[in-house]
C-alpha cells in the first residue's frame, strides 16, 4: 500500500479553510498595525521617557522577548481568569500578538533611533522645526527607513507564529487544518495545502510592505541616491 | 478518554497476535497440549462450583485506571472496581483474591483460567463478545456535556444554542457533540484533555464535553467548578467479564448486581468514586 494523495477529500471543508484563512489575515493585518504603532510609542518612551517609564517598558520588552509566545498566550487566556479578567479567545490572540510584535519591533526601532546623530536633531531645531516636527522628520521616519527590512521580517514572524493561537481555539488557518485532519485523517494533503497558503501569505506580506515602503520612504531613497 | 477506538483496535490486534503465537507454540507440542487443554476445560466445567469449593474468588482488577482502579498511598489497590470485587466476594461468602491487570492482558487472564471474573472497566463490543461473556452493567461510563452549575439542565441538545462548549479535538465526544449541537453553538476544540479542562476551569467555556471519568477527576481537583451532567452524548457502561458457558456464575453475578442496584450499593460507589449519582438511564 503506497501513499495515495487525494486532495478531493478537502473539498467538503472549503468553508472551514476560508474561515480560517480570513481569521489569520484579519489577525495579522490588525496586529501588524497596532503592534507597530505601539512599538513606536514604546521605542520613543524608552529613549526619551521618565526613568520609571524607561525601566517599566524595559521590563515589558525583556519579559516578552525572553518567554515563549505560547506561554504568554496561555497566561492571558487561561491565567488571567484566575484574577477575574476573562478575555475571549480571539481578543486574547489579538492582545498576545500585538504585545509580542510591539516588544520586538520596539527594540528594532530603538536601534534605528539610536543611530541618529545628535547633531542632526540639533540642526533641525536650529532650523526652527518644532520638537515634534524635528523628531518626526529627522529621527523617526529615517529610523523606520533604516530598520524597515527587519520590521518586515518581524511582522512575518508574528504572522507565522499566529498558528499558535489555534491552541486556545481561535478558528485560524491552523485550527482549520487541525480540524479537517481530525475528521478526514488526510494529514499530508491538508498540511501541505496550508503550508503553501502560509508561504503565499508571507510572500504577499513582504510584497505589500515593500510597496508601502516605496511610497512612505520615497524621499529618503532619493536622498541616498 | 482512556481508550480511543483506534487505541482499542490496536490492543485487540496486539492481543490476537499474542494469541496466535501461543497457538503456534502449542502446535509444536501437540499431544501434550491437547491433553493439558482438555484437563483444564474439565476443571472449569462449572466455575461457580469451583469458586465455592475453593472458598476463594480470583478477580482481575485494574491498577492504572483511576477512579476504577489505582494504587493508593498505602500501596493498596483502591477504586470502584476494587469495591465492586469486594462486594461480590462478600456476598458470595468467599475470600477475595485480587489480581491486578492492565487493559491489554485482562481478557487473557480470564481465558487462561487465572481469574474467575474481570472487573476492570470493561466495555462491550462484538470482538470481545465473541471471546468472553458479560454480566449486566455494573458501572457507569459515558460521554456527556457537563456544567459547573448543578442546577442547570437542558431538555435536549437544542438547549446548547448560543453557548460555548469546550471539547478535545478529534475525540469521540467531539464527533458526537458535532452531530447533535445546534448551529448556533460555539464548539471550542482544544488540543488535549488538559487544555480542555483548563478552559472549563477558567470559565472560558460555558460547558465541557467529556467522559464521566474525566468529570470525576475535575470534581476531585476543583470542587468550585465540579462538573455535573446536563446531557448524555454516548453511553457505554462497564460490564463484568467472565468465561463463556458459565451460566451459573453469570446468573449469580447478575443477581448480585441487580441487588446492589436495588439497595443503593452501586449508587454509593458512584458517589464515592465519581462524585455523582448513577445516571438515570443506568441499568435500563
Amino acid at each position: 500500500m503506497g501513499p495515495t494523495l487525494d486532495f478531493l477529500t478537502l473539498l467538503p471543508y472549503v468553508s472551514e479553510l476560508v474561515k480560517g484563512l480570513t481569521t489569520t489575515v484579519v489577525l495579522t493585518v490588525v496586529t501588524t498595525l497596532t503592534g507597530l504603532g505601539l512599538a513606536v510609542a514604546v521605542a520613543y518612551l524608552r529613549v526619551n521617557g521618565q526613568p520609571w517609564m524607561r525601566w517599566g517598558l524595559g521590563g515589558y520588552v525583556e519579559v516578552t522577548r525572553n518567554t515563549p509566545f505560547i506561554v504568554q498566550l496561555f497566561f492571558i487566556f487561561f491565567g488571567l481568569p484566575g484574577l477575574g479578567i476573562k478575555i475571549d479567545a480571539i481578543t486574547a490572540a489579538f492582545i498576545a500578538m500585538t504585545l509580542n510584535l510591539a516588544a520586538y519591533s520596539a527594540e528594532i526601532l530603538r536601534a534605528g533611533i539610536s543611530a541618529t546623530a545628535k547633531g542632526q536633531l540639533e540642526a533641525a531645531r536650529a532650523l526652527g522645526m518644532s520638537t515634534l516636527q524635528s523628531y518626526r522628520h529627522v529621527v523617526l521616519v529615517p529610523a523606520f527607513a533604516r530598520v524597515y527590512p527587519s520590521l518586515i521580517s518581524q511582522a512575518i514572524i508574528v504572522m507565522l507564529g499566529s498558528a499558535v493561537v489555534s491552541q486556545i481555539s481561535v478558528f485560524d488557518l491552523t485550527y482549520a487544518a487541525n480540524f479537517i485532519q481530525s475528521r478526514n485523517f488526510r494529514s499530508f494533503e491538508v498540511y501541505l495545502l496550508i503550508t503553501l497558503v502560509y508561504l503565499l501569505l508571507a510572500f504577499g506580506m513582504r510584497r505589500a510592505f515593500m510597496l508601502v515602503g516605496k511610497r512612505v520612504f520615497a524621499y529618503q531613497q532619493g536622498e541616498q541616491r | 478518554m482512556g481508550t480511543t477506538p483506534q487505541g482499542f483496535k490496536d490492543s485487540v490486534q496486539h492481543y490476537l497476535k499474542r494469541l496466535h503465537t501461543g497457538v503456534v507454540a502449542t502446535g509444536m507440542a501437540a499431544t501434550l497440549a491437547v491433553g493439558g487443554l482438555s484437563a483444564s476445560t474439565a476443571a472449569h466445567a462449572d466455575a461457580l462450583e469451583a469458586i465455592e469449593s475453593r472458598g476463594t474468588i480470583r478477580i482481575a482488577v485494574p491498577q492504572d485506571f483511576p477512579p476504577f482502579g489505582s494504587v493508593g498511598t498505602d500501596l493498596q489497590p483502591r477504586g470502584y472496581d476494587i469495591d465492586m470485587a469486594n462486594y461480590i466476594a462478600d456476598e458470595m461468602g468467599v475470600t477475595l483474591e485480587l489480581i491486578t491487570v492492565t487493559s491489554a492482558n485482562r481478557i487473557p487472564y480470564l481465558q487462561t483460567g487465572q481469574a474467575d471474573l474481570v472487573i476492570s472497566s470493561l466495555g462491550k463490543n462484538p470482538e470481545r463478545e465473541a471471546a468472553i461473556d458479560f454480566s449486566d452493567a455494573y458501572a457507569p461510563f459515558f460521554l456527556g456535556v457537563f456544567s459547573a452549575d448543578a442546577d442547570e439542565s437542558v431538555e435536549g441538545p437544542e438547549g446548547f444554542a448560543d453557548k460555548t462548549i469546550g471539547v478535545t479535538r478529534g475525540a469521540v465526544e467531539d464527533m458526537e457533540l458535532s452531530n447533535v449541537a445546534p448551529d448556533s453553538t460555539t464548539i471550542q476544540r482544544f488540543e488535549d484533555n488538559a487544555t480542555t479542562i483548563s478552559a472549563f476551569l477558567s470559565g472560558q467555556v460555558d460547558y465541557v464535553a467529556t467522559g464521566n471519568v474525566v468529570a470525576a477527576e475535575i470534581a476531585e481537583r476543583n470542587s468550585r467548578r465540579a462538573p455535573s451532567l446536563m446531557y448524555q452524548l454516548k453511553d457505554s457502561p462497564c460490564y463484568i467479564g467472565l468465561n463463556k458457558n458459565e451460566a451459573a456464575l453469570q446468573a449469580e453475578v447478575n443477581r448480585l448486581i441487580a441487588q446492589a442496584l436495588e439497595d443503593g450499593t452501586l449508587n454509593e460507589l458512584s458517589q464515592r468514586w465519581f462524585s455523582a449519582d448513577l445516571p438515570d438511564n443506568f441499568g435500563s
